[in-house]
């Protein structure tokens, strides 16, 4: 499965077992979605639990947070990253709170997916990565998938989750990796990165679609003897402070490669989370290889924005030569 | 009754006059005398409640308090119509519909002396924490109508915004989301003449604010909001066609917020001393007790020994919320998630540290 299906799969096991799941959004139902990640949902289950919704983000997700409130698991798909702006008083000051406000009264067992990053030469709105603004909402939990199989285990957690879950799916490889997923029921936990490949020299965190990129890279590293231990950083909040300590206190140097602006980022926590946990470890400054604090260029100029393999290799190498 | 009362040419539902005398007898509604004195009753309880919240806050024993005066019988017809299975999606200026529903004055103080465990209103079902972002909240009962509707129930959603909320985007976007999924949601604009300081002209450049209802296709009604029997009478009509599985209804509910807009507030700096006399003359509970009393109902001796015995009433449950237990750090931990992470169980031992090591330092 790729991961476009590997996302299909996990709404349609969900909405099977679980009667109380609706799916709906901007084309989310008849059409299946602009990237077709909901295709055939409606044809299965029907008109009631899979639909289309205006085309208004505050008003998918503001009903969303009543249905949670009233019981049911509702999915909501906004189109894009970059559009999910409209929505956001409703997202931070009701789907982040519910639970808090109403004193464990209410939850708002929610999922809000949609589509971010760049790479796919797209309009202004469409290649933006803001993870790190749903991380800083308290109340909120954000993962991101990297792989078709981590996106069913994944998105299966987060729809049986009590807190709202923002997942947020890297669109540039919905399509691009292939991989055996079983067609069980499985789920992967929210919070917790995984190690992808053990090494010795430095530690690279990654996630989404940068995943891929570090690992193009460290071909390269290896050509030159440099031993990369790359870990899946997987969710974005509640983030696995200890699987990243652990591995900087076993290579000395850290580097966290991501695609959202640089300043005030996810990257920025991990350093701060390095500096807090592992200082004395340490034998080189924690690199951030980031996107630019620019918007996102289009198209013809986005290839100086996008972290390409050869940009990750050239700060991985000054890192451990440091 | 909404073909009636078209809000496109501004007509207004109104069943007694200033005087309390009956002037639309096809729209007055059937109630029994009890029933009606029992609705004057809860009004006027809701009324001494309010005039002493707002005397707590000048005292010290309360911080920041929205006041209901003058709006009475807006609460006071919702609260006679819902029921237990009932859904209330409120604003924050609700008083007397909080305690129709069944939450209690004390959980209310609580609330406004700072405790968020006074906005959980544990012993009601279906009573939504008070929404502070203005219009959020309409889209909440919009999202709990739809999950009505697919499970084939008969509950009602009740939702209440002010005027100055019609501006915000969700009003709009939970009209239109309501209207086209038909679900059973009674929208309840508390048109008080005023968003703070803001005067209704300068929110929209509508006739009216019912006449929204119609480009969205669903009904909308207004409904002078100081009388109690037309927003009994329109909130009655507005049920059955919900319940018919029609869809939604909007009613404007116009009234005029006597008090400020909050204990902080002071309206002589924006409107006038006729202004207010003038609406003062439409009063709701005036109204309904000139009513009351032109039928032998009620006498001033009785309305005194009432006020007094709310007072007291009102005294016991304040004294509850003071004698409340004080917060501690776990209230600001505990319900920030369901399944809540490791770093911030961590964050609150760290606090926890500090605070026995500044217990030390005594
Ligand atoms: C989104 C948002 N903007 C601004 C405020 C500050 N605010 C609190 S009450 C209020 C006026 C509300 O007026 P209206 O909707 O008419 O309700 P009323 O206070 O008259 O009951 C404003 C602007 C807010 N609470 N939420
Ligand atoms: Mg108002």
């Amino acid at each position: 499965m790729n991961m476009v299906q590997a996302i299909n799969n996990a709404l349609e096991i969900k909405l099977r077992e679980d009667p109380t799941v609706v799916l709906y959004g901007e084309d989310a139902g008849f059409e299946g979605g602009v990237f077709r990640v909901t295709e055939g949902l409606q044809e299965k289950f029907g008109e009631q639990r899979v639909f289309d919704s205006p085309l208004a983000e505050s008003g998918i997700v503001g009903t969303a947070v009543g249905m949670a409130i009233a019981g049911l698991r509702p999915i909501v798909e906004l189109q894009f990253c970059g559009f999910v702006y409209p929505a956001f008083n409703q997202i931070i000051s009701h789907a982040a709170r519910i639970h808090n406000r109403s004193r464990g009264k209410f939850k708002t067992p929610m999922v809000i997916r949609f589509p971010y990053g760049g790479g796919i030469n797209a309009l202004e709105h469409h290649s933006e990565s803001m993870e790190a603004m749903f991380g800083h909402i308290p109340g909120l939990k954000v993962i991101i998938p990297s792989t078709p199989h981590d996106a069913k285990g994944m998105l299966i957690a987060a729809i049986e989750s009590d807190d709202t879950v923002m997942f947020m799916e890297p669109k540039r490889i919905y399509r691009a990796i292939k991989q055996e997923v079983s067609e069980e029921k499985y789920s992967i936990p929210i919070g917790k990165a995984k190690v992808l490949t053990a090494g010795d020299d430095i530690t690279v965190v990654a996630y989404g679609a940068m995943i891929r990129e570090v690992q193009k890279a460290m071909v390269m590293a290896k050509s030159k003897n440099i031993s990369v231990e790359l870990i899946d950083l997987r969710s974005i909040y509640p983030i696995d402070k200890e699987t990243i300590i652990k591995s900087v206190q076993k290579t000395g140097r850290l580097m966290i490669v991501t695609e959202e602006p640089k300043s005030f980022g996810v990257a920025a926590e991990i350093t701060a989370i390095a500096n807090e946990e592992a200082f004395l470890y340490l034998e080189a400054p924690v690199k951030r290889v980031a996107g630019f604090d620019t918007i996102v260029p289009l198209p013809a100029t986005e290839h100086f924005y996008l972290i390409t393999p050869e940009k990750i290799f050239y700060e991985l190498e000054k890192t451990v030569k440091f | 009754m909404f073909k009636e009362f078209n809000p496109a040419e501004d007509k207004i539902l109104r069943v007694i006059d200033n005087e309390g005398q009956l002037i639309n007898k096809k729209w007055m509604p059937q109630l029994a005398d009890e029933q009606i004195q029992k609705a004057y009753n809860d009004m006027l309880f809701a009324r001494v409640a309010d005039t002493m919240a707002v005397s707590y806050q000048r005292q010290g024993r309360m911080f920041t308090y929205p006041p209901n005066l003058g709006q009475e019988a807006i609460s006071g017809a919702l609260g006679n119509i819902m029921t237990e299975e009932d859904w209330l999606v409120p604003a924050f200026r609700e008083l007397g519909a909080w305690l129709a529903k069944g939450a209690t004055l004390k959980d209310i103080f609580l609330y406004f002396k700072g405790n968020e465990e006074g906005n959980a209103f544990r012993n009601v079902k279906k009573l939504l924490p008070m929404a502070v972002p203005i219009a959020s909240q309409l889209l909440h009962a919009v999202g709990i109508g739809y999950a009505i509707k697919l499970r084939n129930e008969k509950d009602i959603v009740y939702t209440v915004v002010g005027d100055g909320g019609t501006s915000e985007g969700d009003f709009h976007e939970a009209l239109n989301f309501a209207a086209v999924w038909k679900v059973p949601v009674i929208f309840v604009v508390q048109n008080n003449q005023f968003a703070i300081s803001v005067p209704f002209s300068k929110q929209t450049a509508s006739v009216n604010v019912a006449v929204k209802s119609l480009a969205y296709g669903m009904p909308g009604i207004k409904v002078d909001g100081n009388d109690y029997f037309a927003m009994y009478s329109a909130l009655d009509y507005s049920r059955n066609y919900a319940s018919e599985g029609k869809g939604p209804v909007l009613i404007e509910a116009l009234t005029y917020r006597k008090g400020a807009h909050t204990t902080s507030d002071d309206p002589t700096k924006y409107r006038t001393k006729e202004e207010e006399d003038f609406w003062g003359l439409t009063d709701p509970l005036t109204r309904l007790n000139k009513f009351l009393k032109a039928k032998k109902l009620i006498t001033d001796t009785e309305e005194q020994t009432l006020i007094e015995q709310y007072k007291k009433e009102v005294d016991r449950s304040f004294e509850e919320a003071e004698n409340y237990p004080p917060t501690v750090l776990d209230d600001v931990f505990k319900y920030t998630y369901v399944d809540i992470p490791e770093d911030l169980k961590i964050q609150q031992m760290e606090h926890e540290k500090f605070l026995k090591w500044k217990e030390a330092q005594k």
